[in-house]
């Protein structure tokens, strides 16, 4: 292991760096002083993150287990930026007294999914992704039950433990047929020796049901309401943004890269997940009126639309992927932000309450208006780029039906993602939330979201940026 | 710094302007400031435009510029103007200064109303002066989201039910469309090269016939949701009776012209072949709406209602001519555009402020109006009987050209569709007159009115500047005529 070893793990290695920062500080922390933890472990990752633009090595470690390329690079550095804002949008909530005391466990189990995403997507080996797939799924599952005197975070932690560890068994299941057929779990010799034989495919559908799970796709998205609505506002965003961000990625690598010998299957798999998850996802959020769930649908419904980058197998859906991850972290997490904050504040997490928001708080109502059209694909802001580049890259490769089954469905989505934004400016409300100020570190969480929907669309150099580096796979 | 974004840049700026102030009064000027420097430039590049044709250019598009944006996927913001869009952007103008007048006394949220009208002007603006098809949908979508707060809050009746049927099928129109441009575009080198979004080079060749068959209907339909195609109309008379008098000018006048616009430049220009075997269905439906649109006004009692189901019968009619592919008829359908815009522009600013001063639209509860309110009345009538074709206003004009233009195809389907068509003329005359007969003459009806004040300084000027541009056109049509005449000849031998 010689130094230039090291910087090809530069991300992990940073990030365990953190973890252990944070936690000796804690131990040298006083009982008073924890509050001073936060903002000390967010400038830390904010470190973390800018060192992470720095011009990074490739190559592979370990025996070609552990890879590194521009590609996971620049996937690594759009976690960090999500990863960033959801720990800005949690400080107010972990200075409540029932949290204080908690802070640094909450820091070090994120840190540590991340940790985990991070080898997750560096992978060139099957139990390599196994690994980084269970050191992001389990920690998660104890954040989501964080609020420990509250029935509905419990429930979510069971929830989200009991189904992951079914999906990872599923596809282990999967992966074990997998070496069966081929002999082998390094990616490089499954793609050069695979066949289409039953045996394989149906290895791979399992393994497909397990990152299907991850990635919230119908049939698997059961768990999905019930876990964002019970876990904390901030869990719910790491979960619906990174999380799913980070199973599209190695799910978009290792189909492009492992997978392309049985092309033919999950390209129609992914067709009809596709249309079913879109569907269903924005069927069920026109009737939610909890945020949190409303958001929950809608974040299945997006995925749906993730997929339409997949199924072309072209250069131009890896880059539209990455490029609408990163549309659709600043999106929703502006759209969890404000939930979040008037819920710290309020209590109230019901579109009900909602009503007549602009009156009292006109910049937060705005914020939402933007996130909702961000989400909803209107321009001008960043979602209206994203959605067109996706289905342009679906298209490209002849898939017009889909493509027109996902703009009717835009406007299904268009439809609920409105109700909030009519909630706000045009309903009368006797009683609306009152007006109050947010802190600074919400305003700067939502900031730099807003920062993001605006300014992500328009520059066409962070497009082409993601374009050239896609082409490394 | 091209003169044509100037049209872009003003708006936002006037908008820029409005979000920091804090007086709410320094609000109107500051708008009404923006929306006349925006007139004033209008009137500068259509005497531009002229001078450059008479001094001899005949490019397919003046004033072009091209500033690369995304390229790897051939987006490039690019602008250009011909007579065609020169004209529109005269009209959008108009009555967007027209409309700014018009909601003089508009007081609740007044800045973030303001922004919301300048916003949506900027849209139609920058959707005029693209010819670039992904920016021209960019500029097309951001038309028409301003519209749900503006119906949603500022509007009167089912407000919220109208502005969220009208977004949704609007976007549902521009949905289809999305899919259309996507497919245009992966087709526009079928001969191998590059791809590209720019109309003007998507126009030199010929997308296979296959493909045009399977996006001409989709990007048709996908404007015409916008350009009142039956059956996809039925946004618009809610969506126009909801809406607040400056929204309903606007909407009515210019945002329907984006759907004509649209069908025109887009679908039939870049897949004639695909036009020319499917016109008739398309055909049958707009006559439909022609006359559906007519009979449905004369069923209203409602002043907003009569004025939007004329409205849809007034947008079809542009369709129909535009489908005849020729060149009077064509001329005709920019004619129409024109003229309908800016009497249905004054109709509802008319209406707007009847209903301010009689706080009712039904025509059964007014009456003998013009004892009262005799300036606001006389223009109604004038407005009245140049909707239903008088001539010497411009509805004649246009009507004119599209029928003659419609009429010369020797073929029985045609003909009998002119003629169909041509009788919308008497249906509109039953309920104009209909109606200036119930409202303005006769005795006064209801007492309380009889000491409403007449228009003031502001509506005057609303009113008059529209006025002027009918007449204008009605009794000198021949510079526009040629103006546009002269844009459409590339156009129509592309089509033959």
């Amino acid at each position: 292991m010689s130094l230039e070893n090291f910087a090809i793990m530069r991300h992990e290695l940073l990030l365990t760096a953190a973890f252990l920062i944070i936690l000796v500080g804690e131990i040298f922390t006083a009982e008073e002083k924890k509050g001073k933890l936060r903002g000390f472990a967010i400038i830390l990752f904010a470190i973390v993150t800018a060192a992470g633009f720095l011009p990074g090595a490739e190559g592979s470690l370990f025996g070609d287990m552990f890879r590194s390329s521009r590609t996971t690079l620049l996937m690594k550095n759009v976690l960090n930026i999500g990863t960033l804002i959801v720990l800005i949008q949690s400080f107010t909530w972990l200075g409540k007294p029932e949290n204080i005391d908690r802070v640094s466990e909450y820091f070090m189990l994120l840190i540590s999914t991340l940790i985990g995403m991070n080898f997750m997507i560096s992978s060139g080996h099957f139990v390599m992704f196994y690994l980084g797939l269970e050191l992001a799924t389990i920690p998660l599952a104890a954040l989501a039950a964080f609020e420990r005197y509250k029935n509905n975070s419990a429930e979510a932690g069971i929830k989200l433990i009991l189904s992951s560890s079914l999906s990872s068994g599923i596809l282990l299941f999967g992966l074990s047929m997998i070496y069966g057929t081929t002999g082998s779990l390094y990616f490089d010799n499954i793609a050069a020796s695979a066949t289409a034989m039953p045996l394989t495919v149906l290895g791979f559908i399992f393994f497909f049901a397990g990152m299907a799970f991850k990635m919230s796709l119908v049939p698997f998205h059961l768990w999905t309401a019930d876990v964002y609505e019970g876990a904390p506002v901030n869990i719910t965003s790491y979960l619906s943004v990174i999380s799913k961000g980070a199973a599209a990625f190695i799910f978009v690598i290792i189909l492009f890269t492992v997978f392309p010998v049985i092309i033919q299957t999950w390209e129609r798999m992914i067709w009809i997940i596709a249309v079913l998850t879109m569907t269903v996802g924005n069927l069920f959020a026109i009737r939610q009126k909890n945020m949190k769930r409303f958001l929950a649908f809608s974040s299945i419904a997006q995925a749906g639309f993730f997929l339409l980058g997949f199924i072309g197998g072209n250069e131009l859906g890896m880059t539209t992927v990455i490029y609408y991850a990163l549309i659709y972290i600043f999106s929703n997490l502006a759209a969890f932000g404000v939930v979040a904050a008037i819920s710290n504040q309020t209590g109230r997490e019901s579109m009900d309450e909602y009503n007549g928001l602009y009156r009292t708080n006109p910049g937060l109502s705005l914020v939402m208006m933007l996130a909702m059209f961000s989400l909803a694909g209107i321009p001008p802001v960043a979602g209206f780029f994203g959605k067109f580049f996706l289905f342009m890259a679906a298209a490209e490769k002849g898939f017009y039906v889909l493509v027109t089954i996902a703009v009717l469905n835009t406007i299904i989505a268009l439809y609920y993602y409105l109700l909030v934004v009519k909630a706000m400016f045009i309903n009368k409300n006797e009683d609306p939330i009152g007006r109050f100020k947010s802190d600074n570190m919400t305003k700067l969480g939502l900031a730099i979201c807003i920062a993001g929907i605006v300014i992500t669309g328009f520059a066409s150099g962070i497009f082409e940026m993601i374009r050239n580096i896609s082409f490394g796979i | 710094m091209n003169i044509l974004s100037w049209l872009v840049i003003i708006p936002l700026l006037t908008v820029t302007g409005i979000l920091f102030l804090n007086d709410t009064r320094k609000v109107k000027l500051v708008s009404a400031v923006g929306m006349s420097i925006q007139l004033i430039v209008s009137a500068v590049i259509v005497y531009m435009y002229l001078t450059a044709r008479k001094a001899g250019n005949t490019d397919e598009m003046l004033f072009v510029s091209r500033h690369e944006w995304f390229r790897t996927l051939h987006i490039f913001y690019t602008v250009g103007v011909d007579g065609v869009s020169v004209a529109m952007i005269a009209l959008t103008s108009v009555v967007v200064f027209a409309g700014i007048f018009a909601s003089w006394e508009m007081e609740d949220l007044r800045k973030e109303f303001f922004i919301s009208l300048i916003l949506l002007a900027t849209g139609v603006f920058g959707f005029f002066i693209s010819i670039d098809l992904f920016t021209m949908f960019l500029f097309y979508e951001v038309a028409v989201i301003p519209m749900f707060l503006l119906i949603g809050i500022w509007g009167s009746g089912p407000k919220e039910y109208s502005a969220m049927k009208l977004t949704l099928m609007l976007m549902g129109g521009s949905a289809l469309l999305m899919v259309g441009l996507i497919g245009i575009y992966f087709n526009s080198a079928p001969d191998g090269g590059p791809l590209t979004f720019n109309i003007l080079e998507i126009s030199k060749i010929t997308i296979p016939i296959a493909a045009q068959r399977i996006f001409f209907p989709l990007t048709f339909v996908g404007f015409g949701v916008l350009g009142a195609l039956f059956p996809f109309h039925t946004w618009s008379p809610d969506g126009h009776a909801s809406a607040p008098t400056a929204v309903s000018m606007l909407h009515a006048g210019v945002l329907m012209k984006l759907g004509g616009y649209g069908a025109f430049r887009v679908a039939m220009f870049l897949m004639p072949e695909a036009a020319s075997e499917m016109a008739w269905i398309f055909i049958i439906l707009t006559t439909i709406s022609v006359v559906y649109g007519a009979f449905g006004a004369i069923a209203q009692k409602d002043l907003k209602y009569i004025n939007a189901y004329s409205s849809v019968s007034h947008c079809g009619l542009v369709l129909f001519a535009v489908l005849m592919m020729n060149q009077h008829a064509m001329g005709g359908a920019i004619l129409q555009m024109i003229s309908h815009g800016l009497m249905t522009a004054l109709f509802f600013a008319l209406i707007g402020m009847i209903y301010g001063r009689t706080h009712t639209r039904m025509i059964n509860e007014m009456g003998g109006l013009m004892k009262v309110i005799p300036f606001l009345s006389v223009i109604y009538v004038m407005a009245g009987l140049a909707s239903l074709g008088l001539p010497g206003f411009s509805g004649f004009v246009a009507e004119m050209s599209i029928f003659f233009g419609a009429f010369q195809h020797p073929d029985l389907f045609h003909r009998v569709a002119t003629i169909v068509a041509v009788t919308s003329i008497v249906i509109t005359a039953v309920y104009i007159l209909r109606v200036v007969a119930i409202l303005l003459l006769g005795p006064i009806k209801d007492h309380h009115f009889d000491n409403l004040g007449d228009a003031k300084w502001y509506e005057r000027m609303s009113v008059v500047t529209l006025l002027a541009g009918i007449i204008y056109i009605g009794m000198a049509p021949l510079g526009l005529a040629t103006m546009i005449k002269e844009s459409l000849i590339p156009i129509v031998d592309k089509l033959l």
